[in-house]
């Protein structure tokens, strides 16, 4: 086998395919990684084009759609980011980015906030789901966060008052000390770099554990036992979601 | 033995079990539907863009504050000075001087003692009148109060507390009933003077770096005042107004905190002196409480109870469920 071609000096890439997955370097741990994430997510899994027949609510279209507002205020606060904060108080244009932001947020709250409220009415941590619950709720918490740092970036009338009331929530249970919203320097730095962050990271996990578990199952129907497809619940067995 | 028996079994429990489902599958096109939804997204922000806008209030400077109401500001810079004002007697994170709020024993403001520190005095008041150049009747009142016994500080910011509420701002000068105020008239007069220059903006701020970002002082100076709040108040941005999620103008504004907000309109937390750290509290149990709502039995059988999700999954229902005909 040759991996390099030698007329083109780049490695070959049927070569290359043929050596990916050997049995010798199983014990490698890149390998043990590339292996487990494809055995926990196929790809027919991670982006399937099938849904089970329940999967027929307008409810369904909320967790997306938060998704999509989500990249729209990531755009629009990276084109606020570029220009820095004072070009929006001074250009018309940056005053409509500006708009666009908030709007989006609004959107993207609205749509959460429905989302979360159509799970839980669906009871959706059912069956091993539990992760997936909380990271849900845990990205609309670092979201709340998100949005007001960004009330307190605004470096206008409602920055200074929401601030100025805020801080003594913030002060009364110690964390003013380290965390203090009438500093506008911090309080942009939470907003555009530390909780963007976190959202990103706490939203894809809770997709890829959305995709790793599935769309949870109604609850049994009338006149269908509960648990009359498993009587017995096996901890660990495939067949069974816990 | 075979691995069969050593599978731990339990009955199943429909608010934590779901069953595996064995029906059909149908066509359902991911991509296809964020797509769509994106576009719906983008049009919908970019009308609300178009139509609505958004808010952007100038903020109110030390400046603009003095100049709009000079009495105000006076009245608030003498509490700076005789340490009274909110920030003077607040506690942790600015001083020592103020009790912070507690729920029986505990007190984590208190635990965490003094980050930003501010002495009202010196920072607001006589340490910038001490910048002033070419004033040597300010700096000579300046060295008079701070050589002055405290009871006698006391004596002059007091007599000067009753007649500035009576002072008025005319020809470029504050106007207080005659009286015996010590250097306190000078310094006072002063201070409105540099602040309705704009100095005093700038000499908050500077006080640390070049390039300042915390406004944690001109910020805690201009709240101290009732000209702020008058202003949210004309907004309906007071704390009884359900202020903290409102914005100014008929903007939605941070709508997702009512429940935050709405526990500062009932009782207890609505007259209380703890109410930050009561709201606070019952919030991160609130929210403990939605975090783990799957672990927690009776909570998690509300969606069975409620039976939303019968409205939900209305169509697979009808699908699997006989009819009463049938």
């Amino acid at each position: 086998m040759t991996i390099v071609d030698p007329k083109t000096e780049r490695p070959d890439q049927a070569d290359l395919d043929k050596a990916a997955g050997r049995p010798e370097d199983a014990d490698q741990w890149t390998a043990k990684i590339r292996n487990s994430a494809v055995e926990a997510l196929p790809p027919q899994k991670l982006l399937p084009d099938r849904q089970p027949a329940y999967v027929a609510s307008w409810i369904y279209v909320f967790g997306v759609t938060t998704i999509a507002a989500l990249i729209v205020v990531i755009g629009t606060g990276l084109v606020l980011a570029i220009f820095g904060p004072n070009w929006w108080h001074v250009s018309s244009t940056g005053l409509f980015v500006n708009s666009l932001h908030m709007w989006s947020v609004e959107i993207f709250m609205f749509a959460m906030v429905i989302h979360l409220w159509g799970k839980f009415f669906m009871a959706a941590w059912r069956g091993k789901r539990k992760a997936t619950w909380i990271t849900g709720v845990v990205s609309f918490l670092v979201s709340v966060g998100a949005a007001f740092t960004g009330y307190l970036s605004q470096q206008n009338f409602d920055s200074q008052w929401i601030s100025s009331q805020a801080k003594d929530g913030i002060n009364s249970t110690g964390a003013g000390a380290i965390f203090n919203v009438t500093n506008f320097g911090q309080m942009i730095m939470w907003h555009i770099v530390l909780l963007p962050l976190c959202i990103v990271a706490i939203v894809g996990l809770h997709v890829l554990m959305v995709r790793l578990r599935g769309v949870v199952t109604p609850f049994p129907a009338k006149g269908e036992a509960p648990g009359s497809e498993s009587p017995t619940v096996a901890t660990g067995e495939a067949e069974v979601q816990a | 033995m075979s691995a069969e028996t050593h599978k731990k079994t339990r009955p199943f429990k429909v608010d934590r079990d779901a069953t595996t489902w064995h029906g059909r599958y149908e066509k359902y096109d991911l991509a296809k539907e964020f797509l769509i939804s994106f576009v719906v997204v983008c049009i919908l922000v970019a009308g609300l863009a178009v139509i609505f806008g958004s808010p952007d209030d100038k903020p109110v400077t030390v400046k603009s504050w003095s100049n709009a109401d000079a009495v105000d500001f006076a009245q608030t810079a003498l509490t700076e000075l005789d340490n009274s004002s909110p920030t003077a007697v607040y506690g942790p994170p600015y001083n020592l001087n103020g009790t912070a709020q507690s729920i029986g024993p505990l007190s984590p403001a208190k635990w965490l003692g003094v980050h930003h520190p501010i002495d009202t005095a010196n920072d607001y008041v006589l340490g910038p009148l001490s910048t002033l150049p070419n004033a040597p009747q300010v700096q000579a009142a300046i060295a008079e109060y701070k050589s002055a016994s405290t009871s006698q500080q006391g004596t002059w910011t007091t007599a000067y507390g009753k007649a500035v509420a009576n002072a008025t701002y005319t020809d470029g000068k504050l106007v207080v009933p005659p009286g015996d105020y010590g250097p306190v008239t000078t310094l006072i007069a002063a201070e409105t003077a540099m602040a309705r220059s704009g100095a005093l903006d700038g000499a908050l701020l500077s006080s640390r770096q070049f390039y300042g970002t915390d406004y944690t002082k001109p910020l805690l100076f201009i709240a101290n005042g009732a000209y702020l709040a008058n202003l949210a108040n004309k907004q309906n941005l007071a704390g009884t107004q359900w202020g903290m999620m409102n914005e100014t103008g008929q903007y939605p504004g941070q709508a997702w905190l009512w429940l935050y907000t709405l526990w500062y309109q009932v009782p207890p937390m609505k007259t209380s002196s703890n109410a930050d750290l009561q709201v606070f509290s019952l919030m991160i149990v609130l929210t403990a409480l939605l975090a783990l709502v799957p672990f927690i039995p009776g909570l998690r059988s509300i969606p069975r109870w409620t039976r939303l999700y019968r409205l939900i999954w209305r169509e697979h229902y009808k699908e699997v469920e006989p009819t009463d005909r049938a």
